[in-house]
């Protein structure tokens, strides 16, 4: 078995493939940050909660309906997506035209509400939610061990991504909504129905968080808090990527989790604060961000 | 405008209302309110005066109470030396938070500000001397310039009461001065601002300071008061709460910081046996506010009599 730099293979390449799972998580749950901040001008900071909620939805559908994985990783978004029009139908709707930071306080309340009431009913022990049958065990790649699962979840992520990122750049429906980020009064004054568009936009990107919050279910033990940290380093990502482009984004947000993997091999300690010190560095050289427009 | 008779008057009753009320209530509640009042006075300062939404500020606050009760309780200093520790730590922290969040603005100001501060947070974890989730117990208040013994309850009072008193001074004269006017009209219009030639960078960064560095006193002296530091105090909740505080009150109001500490105190207070609930309830007052009284309970007294007459 040869060793790099000290440290075993099996190690290193396990420590990067979590990086690369965290990277996924990072990259779908900046996407969906940057969609509602392209069309709605706030920062959902509710985003942690919705991740939370969708990975609760997985589990209550598997206890209370019986309605394994497959089902779930459709359903989930749909129904926490759901939420998020209601959500943007009733309480964000009526903070337009106001100064964005409104936004951002009404949904960091909402975040607050969402995970104190989950807190209160299944307390903060956290449960368990089994990997479904069919991504069960792993294969042996020669270098190392690659659990089935963690290997569908960066597959599954990347999918999201890209097809996002296609239905925005490359259909009807994707250009209507970049004119509309661009100038919504315009696109009004052409027949689309923005208002609709800004709502539907809110609840995919919330159903995007769900979504990543199923996946996430059978890795981490679904917990009332899990999103609660997570969102605050999904910021950070956001602040290095920059919110301009769906690309820049998603690969930020996967760097970004290679870097904390790799920082966990090499100096653990500094593996909570890594992406933080980078924040800092990027502030500092390119304070719009890697592929941010200035703003 | 109030006749100034009348202003004398009010003041001198807020006065003596606050010297009295250790006999009427329980003083640690007081005590608390005070310290938690400080603290949404200064962040006050930067998102009522300059429109700089801080959601880091427990980094200061939290952080502070570490080195004062480091500095009280290893160290031994007396209680003078361990605030002005915990005082000067903040405003070098508001320096390097400052420098790097000001090249941001609005809603990627308080993005950057909640990194940095988890950023504190996850140090304040890990480092020895915090001592982890344990925190810093049983830090003695000492004497105070060795003079006033601050572990009987009703000095301890009077002491956080003069540097409240002190803190809430220093914001009163800077809003009031040139310098607090030129942060309103940043505030107001920013590319104005730069354009009548003020420096506007360098206006926002030693109002970050200075906001910085009130928060550390504030969260100093409530290691004092509590003889705890812990992390409690380091984590974005406590940033959170300081920003719902000021909200309640009344962002750029002199004294709606203070008024919704006090609230926020108390609901925190009568729910405490309660669990999530004060989470819950909390979220419930930010979306209320936001949604149906944005300039908060000071900030609407005011507007209601600004229209009455």
């Amino acid at each position: 078995m040869f060793e790099l730099i000290g440290i075993p293979p099996q190690a290193l390449f396990g420590q990067l493939l979590l990086g690369l799972i965290n990277g996924a998580f990072y990259a779908v749950l900046s996407l969906g940050l940057a969609l509602i901040f392209g069309l709605l001008n706030i920062i959902n900071f509710t985003h942690g909660a919705q991740y939370m909620m969708g990975a609760f939805a997985a589990w209550l559908l598997l206890n209370l309906a019986g309605l394994g994985y497959w089902p779930a990783l459709l359903l989930a978004p749909v129904i926490v997506g759901v939420t998020g029009v209601l959500i943007e139908r009733f309480l964000l709707k009526r903070l337009r035209g106001l100064d964005p930071l409104y936004g951002l306080l009404l949904t960091f309340g909402l975040a607050l509400i969402v995970e104190g009431a989950f807190r209160q009913v299944y307390g903060v022990s956290g449960l368990a939610y089994p990997v479904p049958p069919s991504l069960a065990g792993g294969v042996n790649l020669g270098f190392m061990f690659l659990p089935l699962y963690r290997g569908w979840v960066v597959l599954a992520s990347i999918v999201a991504c890209l097809v996002t990122w296609a239905v925005i750049e490359r259909t009807r429906l994707g250009a209507t909504l970049r004119a509309a980020t661009e100038n919504p009064a315009l696109v009004q004054a052409f027949g689309v129905n923005v208002p609709r568009l800004v709502t539907l936009t809110y609840g995919f990107g919330v159903a995007l968080a769900a979504f990543a919050g199923v996946l996430a279910a059978p890795i981490y033990s679904v917990h009332p808090l899990m999103g609660a940290n997570l969102i605050i380093v999904v910021f950070a990502v956001v602040v290095i990527g920059g919110m301009g482009s769906i690309l820049g984004s998603v690969l930020t947000g996967f760097g970004l989790g290679v870097v904390e993997g790799l920082t966990k091999v090499f100096w653990p300690e500094a593996s909570n604060t890594v992406i933080f010190v980078i924040m800092a560095i990027v502030l500092l050289i390119k304070p719009a961000g890697l592929f941010g427009r200035a703003t | 405008m109030m006749a100034a008779g009348v202003r004398i008057a009010a003041v001198a009753g807020v006065l003596a209302a606050l010297l009295l009320a250790p006999f009427a209530i329980y003083p640690v509640f007081l005590m608390k309110a005070l310290c938690f009042a400080l603290f949404a006075s200064a962040f006050n300062l930067l998102i009522g005066y300059v429109g700089l939404l801080s959601f880091g500020h427990a980094a200061f606050f939290g952080f502070s109470a570490y080195v004062a009760g480091h500095a009280a309780k290893v160290w031994g200093w007396p209680p003078e030396a361990a605030l002005l520790a915990a005082t000067l730590v903040a405003a070098v922290m508001g320096v390097v938070f400052g420098a790097l969040a000001i090249r941001r603005q609005g809603i990627y100001f308080a993005m950057v500000t909640l990194a940095l501060a988890q950023m504190i947070f996850f140090l304040s974890l890990q480092a020895e001397f915090t001592g982890g989730e344990d925190g810093i117990q049983a830090i003695p208040r000492g004497v105070l310039l060795g003079v006033f013994d601050l572990g009987k309850p009703l000095v301890m009072y009077y002491f956080v009461l003069a540097v409240f008193l002190l803190g809430f001074l220093i914001i009163w004269r800077t809003i009031n001065s040139p310098f607090g006017w030129v942060l309103k009209a940043i505030r107001e219009n920013e590319p104005r601002a730069v354009s009548l030639g003020y420096r506007v960078d360098r206006y926002k960064l030693l109002a970050f300071v200075l906001s910085a560095t009130l928060s550390g006193l504030a969260g100093g002296i409530k290691a004092l008061v509590f003889q705890l530091a812990s992390l409690t105090d380091v984590h974005w909740h406590a940033s959170g709460e300081v920003v719902l505080m000021t909200l309640l009150g009344g962002l750029g109001t002199v004294l709606g910081p203070a008024v919704g500490a006090v609230l926020i105190v108390g609901i925190q207070n009568y729910l405490a046996a309660l669990g999530a609930w004060v989470t819950i309830v909390q979220g419930v007052v930010f979306v209320v506010v936001v949604l149906l009284f944005r300039r908060g309970i000071v900030g609407e007294l005011l507007a209601r009599r600004r229209k009455g007459v």
